[in-house]
């Protein structure tokens, strides 16, 4: 450059200030383009394009130059700022973008860490859900849910079901009986007794509503055994329709129902001919074995959960007998009231404990009641 | 009831396999809960043999070897026996070598001390005849195949039967005896005790399959009506006995059972004793009605000597009559019985000598010196035999048939096996004439005229949903013995008299139709369910959704048992006066630590942690969800107490007047009250942990509720807390809060709140009974909780603006509760006041002693506009002012 000839205003070439611009230009384009960071390229941005910078200078003297310096010096000065200032922003963006990728790289976290805080896992008691399903099941056919005492009066639990007074179930050994409680009259000095059934509250029911009845009745019964096949409380679900007209035949649409929505699409129901105090015709009922065919499996052993029957009982039921409606008093709350001429239907009931044994594999009656949590974290 | 399948095809002999039996029978009513196997378990290789010679064996003292014909080609078999009874000429039983023993071991060629045994010659308990061992081999000749022939045409049309098997060498020994007999294990209902009998179950048989039926075995009668000379029989109670019969036999010969006898019996499950007692077991299995075989000599009063021969030819008296009041007797099993007056015994001439229908005595026993027999068959009350069974704890065969009412036709049937069996099996004489005692005056029974019911198409088609042709069901009832004639719209149809006792309705010969027709043809059909909307009750829905949001918060649930020991309370420290002392006992536990019913669900929560906490699993949070017993007792206002008397809030019906049965809701936390994280670590279950997750269970049914702090003798005494609601609007009160409830920080009392439950931390004695570090929970009766929780929910309006929200950080005397705190806080901020809660409370040097700050996060809001610092500056003033009239001031 030493060789170029110096050149002057009065000389009526260029202004020297063009010169100034395009080396400012030069060297800031140069250095914007090298700067690694944000921090680096605002610092530029001062250094370039601030208040106190050069070119911003030029621009702010471009009035005070000759008249005829002004257009060339003006024109070239704001060129320059607007195209730094475009390679700045595009700079930034860049620059942002970089800066926003290493970031996401060091968040990076493990993902195959566990969830924090944890949010811990409940669960309902098997008897529950099970309970439920099967009230949910009955619901959708459009029956009730009803509940009743646990602790009743010999006159719900057995008399006014048609057991005979000699009826073994009555014994000190089949029945838990209650003390009386002090001071308490009793009418007849009636005994009280841990239902053995949910049946008492089929009369409770039909004391308190009118024929048509549709009712379901859940809960926990008591009887003195406890070995490996029986606790001395267990949970029943108990069935109940009494219309002008329902039949034997219904009884077994009910339950073929329940029998595919507890235990699948797939499953039949048959019904054997059997003995209940409050049922005439009574009937215990089996479902088709869900794990096998007919009692075998497929490399042709004997079922375990059938025992090679091909059915599995699960509960007993039949056609109200008679005269446990003659048990009925007719009342305001009831009226017309249950004469057994003009109404009929049918009962039902059911260990819950066996059902969810059944569909669950449940190998012991007694882990429903331990509450060990590695039994409850299961369902 | 066991039946042998051999015996019931004598009668009725369907051509099915077992499996087919079984299901027959099982599908018409008569379940076969097993099918059991007795004696070999194949007949193959079983054979009759004759003893040809019997000599010493050389080199053993004890045994005998035996030239044996078996009809086998290359002559006799040897075979070396031990029996002390062998000897040439006897027919016998031989197992030839590859028999499977009834053990299942298979017989095998030996060498016995040097000579070679081609098999076995068998003695009874080795055929699994008796129970033995067997004094020797079993000998195959005279009584044994007589009375293999009588047993055998007893049942046959006419006399002429021929004999059952071959005694030829080599004959299959199955063909003589029922070596290998399917057993059907029955399960026989109550209501069919004519099905007690093998003869019973060959009629249900018949009617299941359409097999052919014998004629009844009882028809056929040796005896004769009249008086018996040497015996007589009084009934003073003929109300308990309906009848009374008796035959005497003389020259009896006691001794055992021929092999067919023991084979039936051991099959059926019955251990033979002697020839009598086996015939009145043997008459009991055929019919179904109980005998009792009487020395008569012993019976006349010769059983003071005892083994002596008694008096022959006195008269044996029996009388019949009720027990005097606190009158005692020996028993059989001997154990002296303390009687009363509805109790029956039999005198005779020392006395009572047995309690009727259930056991007899010694004295008048059958021995082996017994020559003259009387061969009781009586029928009894079955109510008052069950009563009595049932008083003295005394159970027999007999006293658990006669209590489910045999008829009094049955007392004949069994007299004319037995009469038969004894003179056939015993030597015996039947001594003309048969006792027959009924009546008030004694005379002889005559049979109450039949019972005929109408059976209407209509009502059976009605009742099955199905139609039967009358045919059809006339057919059906005619194999079940009952007699029909048409009528305009059914049949009219005559009870059998065995039947009686069960049908005596049209819907019983419903039922009897419908099981032999088949269920399985009824179609599969659902009822109209007019007016049927099954839905749950809010009380019930409320339960379920409680229980959800437990689950929800990472709970299990667990199911308690409704017993608990009495010392329950004592462990929770409840003392003697407390309400919770009002609990219901029962009179005949299982045992003592099941003889109460809980009355609070804490004992079955405590129980479930300590069972999982042992088992490594220290963090513990549960809940139970279920029914709590209390007497009906104590002062309104204690928690627990009973509700006034009425309907349940919870819709259930009430329980019997005195005990109170409430569904109550508990939660227990024990531990870290979350898993342990690599990122924070969680807080241990105190009395906040549990307060916030009552919290979140009752603001889930938008409860308006509160706590005051309260007291139970199980809970932490500055850690519990009673809970409180109002009852939603138009809900019941079902309770009262207590008296001393704080009157500060509650809302105005629109109405009477409810008292809900305890919160608390457990009192550390309590924790430590059921080595627990520390746990925390609450109670809830969730009838309460559904009084509380509205049962619809309405909109409030929250405008279109955003909510102010400042902190407010004040300084106040310790001893000001925070709910206080707030609650004058709210009253003051008014309706721009939308929320107030406490989100730091500090204590320390720069509060000073005796005081504490408590910094609240407030948000108000306005329906009309955005509000400002300047706008709410009034309310805040009038808020501040309200801080310090309890004491406080702004902390700087």
């Amino acid at each position: 450059m030493s060789d170029r000839p110096e050149q002057t205003p009065d000389a009526g070439g260029p202004p020297p200030q063009l010169e100034l611009i395009e080396r400012l230009r030069g060297e800031a384009e140069a250095a914007l383009a090298a700067a690694a960071s944000s921090r680096e390229l605002e610092q530029l941005r001062l250094r370039y394009l601030g208040r106190k910078a050069e070119l911003p200078q030029l621009l702010r003297e471009v009035a005070s130059l000759a008249p005829e310096q002004r257009g060339a010096v003006g024109k070239a000065a704001n060129q320059a700022r607007q195209a730094l200032e475009a390679l700045l922003a595009a700079r930034a963006r860049e620059l942002a973008a970089a800066e926003l990728q290493a970031q996401l790289e060091a968040d990076r976290v493990d993902v195959t860490l566990p969830g924090a805080p944890p949010a811990p896992i409940g669960r309902a008691h098997l008897l529950s859900s099970t309970r439920r399903e099967l009230e949910d099941v009955f619901l959708g056919l459009g029956f009730t849910v009803l509940e009743g005492p646990e602790i009743e009066t010999v006159h719900y639990n057995f008399d006014a079901l048609n057991h005979s007074p000699t009826h073994p179930a009555r014994a000190r050994t089949d029945t838990f009986y209650v003390r009386p409680p002090d001071g308490v009259q009793r009418s007849g000095g009636e005994e009280l007794v841990l239902r053995t059934h949910t049946s008492p509250m089929q009369i409770r029911a039909m004391e308190a509503h009118p024929p048509p009845l549709y009712v379901v009745i859940p809960g926990r019964v008591y009887r003195p055994d406890s070995d490996a096949t029986h606790t001395p409380q267990f949970h029943q679900i108990e069935g109940l329709a009494v219309d002008e007209d329902i039949t034997l035949a219904d009884l077994k649409g009910t339950l073929l129902v329940f029998a595919r929505e507890l235990f699948g699409e797939q499953r039949d129901v048959r019904l054997r001919p059997h003995f209940f105090p409050f049922t005439e015709p009574s009937v215990e009922v089996d479902v088709s074995c869900f794990q096998c065919r007919r009692g075998f499996m497929r490399d042709g052993s004997r079922c375990p959960l059938c025992k090679g029957e091909g059915w599995l009982e699960v509960l007993g039921a039949g056609e109200v007998d008679p005269n446990v409606y003659a048990h009925v008093p007719t009342t305001a709350a009831n009226a017309p009231g249950y004469d057994p001429e003009r109404v009929q239907g049918y009962a039902w009931g059911m260990g819950i404990e066996r059902i969810a044994m059944l569909k669950h594999r449940i190998p012991d009656l007694r882990l429903y009641y331990d509450n060990d949590l590695r039994f409850l974290e299961q369902f | 009831m066991r039946v042998p399948l051999p015996w019931l095809r004598e009668y009725c002999d369907p051509a099915l396999e077992v499996g087919a039996i079984e299901e027959r029978l099982t599908m018409t009513g008569t379940k076969v809960e097993a099918v059991l196997h007795h004696g070999v378990p194949s007949a193959e290789g079983f054979v009759v043999g004759r003893v040809l010679s019997a000599e010493p064996h050389p080199d053993a003292d004890r045994l005998k070897v035996c030239a044996v014909e078996l009809g086998l080609a290359d002559g006799p078999a040897t075979i070396v026996c031990g029996a002390p009874n062998v000897a040439a000429g006897q027919t016998v039983a031989v197992a030839l070598p590859g028999a499977v023993m009834p053990d299942g071991t298979t017989l095998k060629r030996a060498r016995l001390r040097g000579v070679a045994s081609e098999g076995m010659i068998l003695a009874e308990h080795e055929l699994q005849l008796d129970a033995g061992p067997s004094p020797g081999i079993m000998v195959l000749d005279g009584t044994a195949l007589a009375a293999a022939s009588v047993s055998a045409s007893s049942s046959q049309m006419d006399d002429d039967a021929p004999p059952p098997g071959e005694l030829a060498p080599g004959a299959p020994l199955a063909a003589l005896l029922p070596i290998a007999s399917d057993v059907l294990e029955l399960e026989i209902t109550p209501n069919r005790p004519d099905c007690l009998g093998v003869y019973g179950v060959a009629r249900e048989l018949h009617a299941a399959t359409g097999a052919a039926l014998a004629p009844a075995p009882w028809l056929r009668d040796p005896g004769s009506a009249g008086p018996v000379a040497g015996a007589a029989v009084t009934v003073e109670c003929p109300e308990l006995c309906p009848r009374f019969t008796a035959r005497a036999f003389e020259h009896v010969t006691v001794a055992p059972s021929p092999p067919w006898l023991k084979a039936r019996l051991s099959a059926a499950g019955q251990r033979p004793i002697n020839n009598v007692v086996d015939i009145t077991n043997y008459a009991m299995l055929l019919t179904g009605q109980p005998l009792h075989a009487f020395d008569l000599d012993r019976v006349a009063g010769g059983g003071a000597q005892p083994g002596g021969p008694g008096q022959p030819g006195a008269v044996g008296r029996l009388t019949v009559r009720r027990a005097r009041d606190g009158e005692q007797l020996q028993t059989l099993d001997g154990h002296t019985r303390t009687l009363d007056r509805e109790m029956v015994v039999i005198d005779d001439a020392e006395g009572p000598t047995s309690i009727a229908a259930i056991m007899g005595g010694a004295r008048s026993e059958v021995h082996a010196g017994t020559s003259r027999v009387l061969m009781e068959v009586a029928c009894w009350s079955g109510p008052n035999v069950h009563r009595t069974s049932w008083a003295l704890g005394l159970r027999s065969e007999a006293s658990s048939r006669f209590e489910k009412g045999l008829q009094p036709e049955q007392c004949m049937h069994a007299q004319a096996i037995a009469s038969r069996l004894m003179v056939e099996l015993c030597g015996a004489t039947l001594v003309p004439g048969t006792i027959d005692v009924a009546g008030s005056d004694g005379a002889g029974w005559t049979p109450p005229p039949p019972t005929t019911l109408r059976l209407r198409e209509a009502r059976l088609r009605a009742i099955l949903g199905v139609s039967v042709e009358r045919s059809r069901q006339a057919e059906i009832l005619a194999a079940l013995d009952f007699a029909s004639t048409p009528a305009a719209d059914g049949l009219d149809v005559t009870v059998p008299a065995l039947r009686r006792g069960d049908v005596t309705r049209e819907i019983d010969l419903i039922e009897e139709v419908a099981r032999i027709d088949g269920l399985e043809r009824l179609p599969a059909t659902l009822p109209a369910r007019r007016g049927a909307a099954g839905r749950l009750s809010h009380a019930q829905r409320v339960r379920r959704r409680a229980e959800d949001a437990l689950v929800g918060r990472g709970l299990h649930e667990i199911v308690g048992w409704s017993f608990a020991a009495p010392e329950l309370l004592e462990r929770l420290q409840v003392p003697p006066q407390h309400p919770l002392h009002g609990v219901v006992e029962l009179e005949n536990p299982l045992s003592d630590a099941q003889s109460i019913m809980r009355p609070t669900l804490l004992g079955s929560l405590l129980d479930a942690a300590r069972h999982n906490v042992s088992r490594g699993h220290g963090d513990v949070a549960i809940f139970e969800s279920g029914t709590v017993y209390r007497l009906e007792q104590g002062e309104p206002g204690e928690p627990g107490a009973a509700p006034p008397a009425g309907a349940r809030a919870d819709g259930r019906p009430r329980a019997e007047p005195g005990i109170r049965e409430h569904h109550g809701l508990g939660v227990l936390l024990s531990g870290r009250i979350a898993p342990r994280s690599w990122r924070a670590t969680p807080a241990s279950a105190d009395f906040f942990a549990a307060k916030a997750l009552l919290a979140a269970l009752l603001e889930h049914f938008h409860l308006s509720w509160w706590v005051t702090p309260g007291e139970a003798p199980f809970l932490h005494p500055g850690r519990s807390a009673a809970v409180l609601a109002l009852p939603a609007a138009g809900g019941e009160r079902a309770g009262r809060a207590p008296a001393a409830a704080d009157g500060a920080g509650q809302p105005p009392p629109a109405a009477e709140p409810l008292l809900l439950g305890l919160l608390g931390e457990l009192h550390p004695l309590v924790a430590e009974r059921w080595e627990l570090e520390r746990a925390a929970g609450f109670l809830i009766d969730l009838g309460q909780l559904a009084a509380a929780a509205p049962a619809e929910l309405t909109f409030s309006a929250f405008g279109a603006f955003p909510v102010l929200n400042q902190d407010l950080a004040v300084t106040l005397p310790i001893e000001v509760p925070a709910e206080r705190l707030l609650g004058g806080v709210r009253r003051a901020g008014g309706e721009m006041l939308d929320r107030a809660s406490v989100f730091d409370v500090y204590e320390g040097e720069q509060v000073g002693d005796g005081r504490r700050s408590l910094a609240l996060a407030l948000s108000f809001r306005s329906l009309e506009r955005t509000l400002t610092d300047e706008d709410v500056e009034p309310v805040r003033a009038r808020i501040l002012a309200a801080v310090q009239e309890l004491g406080g001031e702004l902390r700087g």
